[in-house]
């Protein structure tokens, strides 16, 4: 079972997820001091790893884009679900491994219980079930292999060493 | 079965008869650009090939090109920092293509990139920044792609997994009235496909009005056509793409356009008379929330801002210089302008347009991002309003989330400079 901890509207843009102010900052790793930072609660929880495993973030339409916006995101255990994503975001979510879920009906509220299957979002507390779009078969090979760095490793050894 | 642009760009680039919207492809790379990100993509490249045994070396130093420009001079030291690794980098890695921040060669990536004949029709062009989309003027097939990705191109050359996209035919038809170009007729379609309207499709450009526009509006479309999810704006190559490369891009080789097949398929086609077309204005926080100029006529202005690889070129900064050439930015406004590269720093300075707009009481900043993405030179203070010629104008986005951000074009923000209040530059003439 899983929890939405912070819901956000429609086209939430690249600047409301990572504000282009800190991108100086370069590591992943290092991105998600800054998630959502004009957002002062949910930025807290994120930063200070408080966030549980099974925490979702909900959003409306065109959810996304710049790399460090999915980086920040990306900490285990965390799933962004919206109704639909800019394409380099969801693009950049699948590379660095941040697990996102295209719901376009989704309706829940923030402390709703949600429980995601490959095909479905059940909401739990509203007793409701929304269809999931599956990944474009594309960018499933990415996810499967562990993200697009191990992906293009793989190739890189078959290549190079033939 | 006929192509598209897209689609014809996206078969050659596989080595295929045809593609069709859908299929997935791996298209090889003709151009890989990266700004200031490339410290981020160093680091996943160099991630790549742990644990492989294999010497990290990009797959084809000449087919990468990396410019500075979104913090220029740096501004902090960690921006300093990540430069002086990238310049490292390049060395070692013999990457000839670099414009670092000197007046000889710098300036906007996606300004550097066409006006130094980097880019060609039929190409396939990736940038690790949104903004990719801006090359499409010329006929390529341009696309922004995430730090991740750029570091797989650096190792393979080509981009793994891409969905052949759909595409929305634009036919544009008319004749612009004065005081209304091409940034109003993009802010005008996004407004009208809304933010997610063209997510995952390519906005393929057409029509009279398209065809005598310069390559230079032809970027700024292109530029902004991201804004409404496209993955790429395209003109299709003509003799105009031409003209620009021989005269402006100094390129000498033969140029190989490539046009859509007279039966190609495409998913919506959007007709708009350039003619009726009022100036427009993309008000706050979304670039979709566009009204005509006339509805947010009077608004207060304390910075206008003129610049960006959107409108910060030649014809932008004469549009401006003649509005306000001989009068005065209005007292209580700031205006900064930001000529896109140093070319153009130059051109504007020789023509006499750097005075013009200094006199008015402007100040000129050095080619680059500047101030649009919130980082330096020109943030907001809490409640300002700026209006400018960039291309986004997100909660925050100018560097304070507690101001706002209204887009326009170079006609509008100089006319509104010399009032200080959101003007029509039809009545300012």
């Amino acid at each position: 079972m899983a929890k939405v901890v912070f819901k956000i509207g429609d086209d939430v843009s690249t600047d409301t997820i990572y504000p282009g102010r800190f991108m100086a900052t370069v590591l992943p790793s290092e991105t998600p001091q800054y998630a959502f930072a004009d957002f002062k609660e949910i930025n807290a929880k994120i930063k200070g790893k408080e966030l549980p495993v099974g925490s979702i973030i909900l959003g409306g339409k065109n959810f996304g884009s710049r790399e460090q916006a999915a980086s920040c995101l990306a900490t285990p255990g965390l799933v962004v679900v919206a109704r639909n994503f800019a394409r380099i975001f969801l693009q950049n979510s699948i590379n660095v491994g941040l697990q996102t879920v295209i719901c376009p009906t989704i309706d829940a509220e923030e402390g709703d219980e949600l429980e995601i299957t490959p095909t479905e979002v059940k909401n739990v507390t509203k007793g409701t079930s929304h269809p999931v779009v599956p990944l474009p078969k594309a960018r499933q090979a990415i996810v499967d292999a562990g993200g697009l760095i191990p992906y293009t490793r793989k190739l890189l050894v078959q290549e190079r060493s033939a | 079965m006929g192509m598209t642009v897209a689609e014809k760009i996206l078969a050659r680039a596989t080595g295929q008869v045809a593609v069709k919207a859908g299929d997935v492809v791996e298209p090889r790379v003709d151009v890989a650009m990266s700004h200031e990100n490339a410290a981020l993509v160093i680091n996943q490249f160099n991630e790549v090939f742990q644990g492989t045994g294999l010497g990290a070396t990009v797959w084809d130093p000449k087919k990468i090109v990396i410019i500075f420009d979104h913090r220029v001079p740096a501004e902090s030291s960690k921006t300093a920092t990540n430069q002086k690794k990238i310049r490292e980098f390049v060395a070692k890695q013999g990457i000839p293509n670099f414009h670092d921040v000197r007046g000889d060669q710098g300036g906007i990536c996606h300004q550097i990139l066409p006006e130094n004949g980097y880019i060609r029709p039929g190409y396939v062009v990736v940038g690790t920044d949104s903004h990719t989309t801006s090359h499409g003027a010329l006929g390529a097939f341009s696309f922004g792609i995430g730090a991740t990705e750029m570091a797989s191109v650096w190792t393979l050359g080509r981009v793994l997994n891409v969905e052949v996209p759909g595409t929305i035919k634009v036919v544009v038809s008319g004749e612009f009235k004065p005081g209304v170009g091409p940034k109003d007729l993009i802010l005008h379609l996004i407004g009208r496909l809304t933010a997610e309207g063209a997510n995952f499709k390519v906005i393929e450009f057409h029509g009279g009005a398209i065809e005598r526009m310069s390559t230079s509006g032809r970027l700024t479309i292109c530029n902004m056509s991201v804004e409404a999810g496209a993955t790429s704006g395209i003109v299709p190559a003509d003799q105009e793409t031409v003209r620009y490369l021989r005269e402006e891009a100094g390129v000498t080789e033969a140029v190989d356009l490539v046009t859509p097949d007279h039966d190609a398929v495409y998913d919506q086609v959007v007709e708009i008379d350039a003619g009726e077309l009022a100036p427009h204005i993309a008000c706050p926080h979304t670039v979709d929330h566009v009204k005509p100029v006339g509805a947010v006529e009077g608004v207060k202005i304390n910075q206008i801002v003129i610049g960006s690889c959107t409108n910060g070129r030649l014809d932008d900064l004469e549009i401006a210089a003649g509005i306000l050439k001989g009068k005065k930015v209005a007292a209580g406004t700031r205006m900064l302008i930001f000529p896109a590269t140093w070319r153009i720093y130059k051109q504007a300075m020789k023509l006499g347009l750097l005075e013009t707009l200094v006199d008015a009481g402007a100040v000129i900043v050095n080619p680059g991002c500047g101030c649009c993405l919130g980082v330096h030179q020109g943030a907001l203070g809490d409640g300002e309003v700026a209006l400018s010629t960039t291309n986004r104008n997100f909660k925050g986005r100018m560097g304070n989330p507690n101001s706002e951000v209204y887009l326009c074009s170079p006609a509008v923000a100089a006319a509104s400079a010399l009032t200080g209040v959101i003007s029509d530059p039809r009545k300012a003439v």
